[in-house]
């Protein structure tokens, strides 16, 4: 699991921050951090929240 | 000047024969003329607004360009000057875009804010319905657009500031909204009623909260935690200790943090609950959703940040048939080309929500008030991220978006668990009145209510 974030639609709400805490961190400058590109397995379901309900459609999950 | 082989002009739109162009069209069916340029010319289309061209972008393909593209490329500074008599010289649309940015990006809509705003949103709705009689009947307009005044005042500004509001603040928040004629294109001052009662109106507001300033600095300082934007605002002194915002700065900015969730928000609820009551189906089974989810005693301050699947949907429905904001424009600062026709610099480029959201080959039945297309497995809003576009998309997205629907969600949790409502018109005769740029519900708009015999909210408070 790979994560992709589209850098042209990310506005920083921080709702992926809220969902996966240990994945995604939102800094002052409005722009996502992801803390670990490729989370283990045990993270699947709240980065898959994340993406789900970022606001901005921003995130998703590559499987390669 | 063809730019590149093989590109071609766009197509320009019947009509608009006149010196203004389709300028008096857009003031009377903005819609139809929108729909009318897609109709005949297809995703890229060109009216005229006075002296300028306006390249009308449709479908996935064109907007995705338009959302996408950078301020540089399409510049959204220029585009609406009939806001700059509202926010007042040197606010939001006349600043840097990283000073933009900052303002609306306000620290009040992260996510890590949103229950305490649920609570207030709940608290204000008790305030006002605290108000009513066991039945009667609501002007929809005047009625969410007080409500909203007073919750977005308490959520983005704060509790202090938002309690020493009264019913004035809506009324002349209201003339500004109302003074967005698109004559502003030809003359943002023109000798106009409109135009007259807005800057009489901002006017008056500068003095309400410089009237709110002076008691505060002569008052005692509020304790910490409850001061607000209006108190850190007045804390920021420039080097020679004089203060750095004065009232009419302070007004501004006020009026342009308030102004895009306002009269977006106060429609948008208008409409959920005209449409809900046009679809008594729905209605049953949004009501069969509300009883369930809050049976168990949870308060609205913690549910609605929660999924309600239907309401929710209900919402978004609405959204769709009924965007706030019709036309999103910019001005394209350099040579541009999109699916094969030229966008020359200095052009305006549009994308409408009005016609987007309504493309039947996105939106099967796209008139049909339909709430179920958004849920599983369908899920028209995800698979159609670049034409689903009530909230914008892409760069300029609406930052308040989660706020809007958490306070929707608020909102009706508030009313339809305690009151039953239905129409008090004919259902046809209830339209949103379009002779201005920021699009109202126009009058009359009444509902009637009637206290539900067993209340099933528990907020307590």
């Amino acid at each position: 699991m790979r994560i992709v974030v589209d850098r042209d639609l990310c506005q920083g709400h921080g709702v992926c921050e809220s969902e996966a805490p240990d994945v995604f961190e939102v800094g002052k400058d409005h722009q996502v951090v992801v803390l670990d590109a490729s989370p283990p397995q045990d993270q699947r379901a709240v980065v898959e929240a994340a993406v789900r309900f970022c606001p901005t459609h921003a995130l998703s999950i590559a499987d390669d | 000047m063809a730019i590149d082989t093989g590109t071609r002009e766009p197509a320009r739109v019947s009509g608009g024969e006149g010196a203004d162009g389709h300028l008096e069209e857009l003031r009377v069916d903005p819609i139809g003329l929108m729909q009318r340029v897609r109709d005949e010319c297809g995703d890229v289309g060109l009216f005229r607004l006075a002296d300028r061209d306006v390249v009308l972008l449709s479908g996935a393909e064109a907007n995705e360009f338009f959302f996408r593209s950078r301020e540089e490329i399409l510049d959204q500074a220029e585009a609406y000057p009939f806001m700059t008599p509202v926010f007042g010289e040197g606010v939001v649309f006349d600043a840097s875009p990283e000073r933009r940015r900052e303002m609306l990006h306000n620290q009040a809509l992260r996510d890590k804010f949103m229950r305490g705003h649920a609570a207030t949103i709940a608290s204000e709705v008790e305030a006002m319905v605290a108000a009513w009689a066991d039945e009667g009947e609501i002007d929809l307009l005047e009625w969410f657009a007080e409500l909203t005044m007073y919750t977005s005042s308490a959520c983005l500004i704060g509790k202090r500031f938002r309690d020493q509001l009264d019913e004035r603040f809506a009324s002349l928040f209201h003339d500004l909204e109302q003074g967005t004629d698109a004559i502003a294109y030809v003359d943002p001052y023109a000798d106009i009623e409109s135009f007259h009662r807005r800057d009489a109106a901002r006017a008056e507001l500068v003095s309400l909260i410089q009237g709110i300033m002076e008691g505060r600095a002569g008052a005692p300082p509020a304790p910490e935690d409850e001061r607000d934007l209006v108190d850190v605002l007045m804390s920021v002194k420039n080097p020679d200790g004089s203060d750095r915002f004065l009232p009419d700065e302070v007004t501004g900015m006020f009026i342009s943090m308030m102004f895009a969730g306002h009269h977006t928000t106060s429609g948008t609820a208008a409409w959920t609950l005209i449409e809900l009551l046009k679809h008594r189906d729905v209605m049953d089974r949004v009501d069969d959703e509300l009883g369930e989810l809050y049976a168990d005693g949870a308060e609205v301050s913690y549910q609605a940040l929660r999924a309600m699947p239907l309401l929710e949907s209900s919402i978004k429905e609405a959204l769709r048939l009924h965007p706030p904001l019709i036309l999103l424009l910019r001005v394209a600062k350099e040579e541009l080309e999109v699916e094969g026709v030229a966008i020359h610099a200095g052009q305006m480029v549009a994308a409408s929500p009005s016609v987007s959201n309504r493309l039947p080959e996105d939106f099967p039945e796209p008139d049909a008030f339909r709430p179920d297309r958004y849920l599983e497995p369908l899920e028209e809003d995800r698979l159609n991220p670049w034409t689903w576009i009530p909230f914008g998309a892409g760069r300029h997205r609406c930052v308040g978006q989660a706020f809007a629907m958490m306070q929707l969600k608020a909102i009706f949790s508030m009313l339809l668990l305690d009151w039953e409502f239905e129409l008090a018109q004919a259902p046809d005769t209830y339209r949103n009145d379009h002779s201005k740029m920021v699009v109202q519900l126009q009058q009359p708009c009444v509902v009637r209510y009637r206290r539900r015999a067993v209340a099933r909210s528990h907020h307590g408070s």
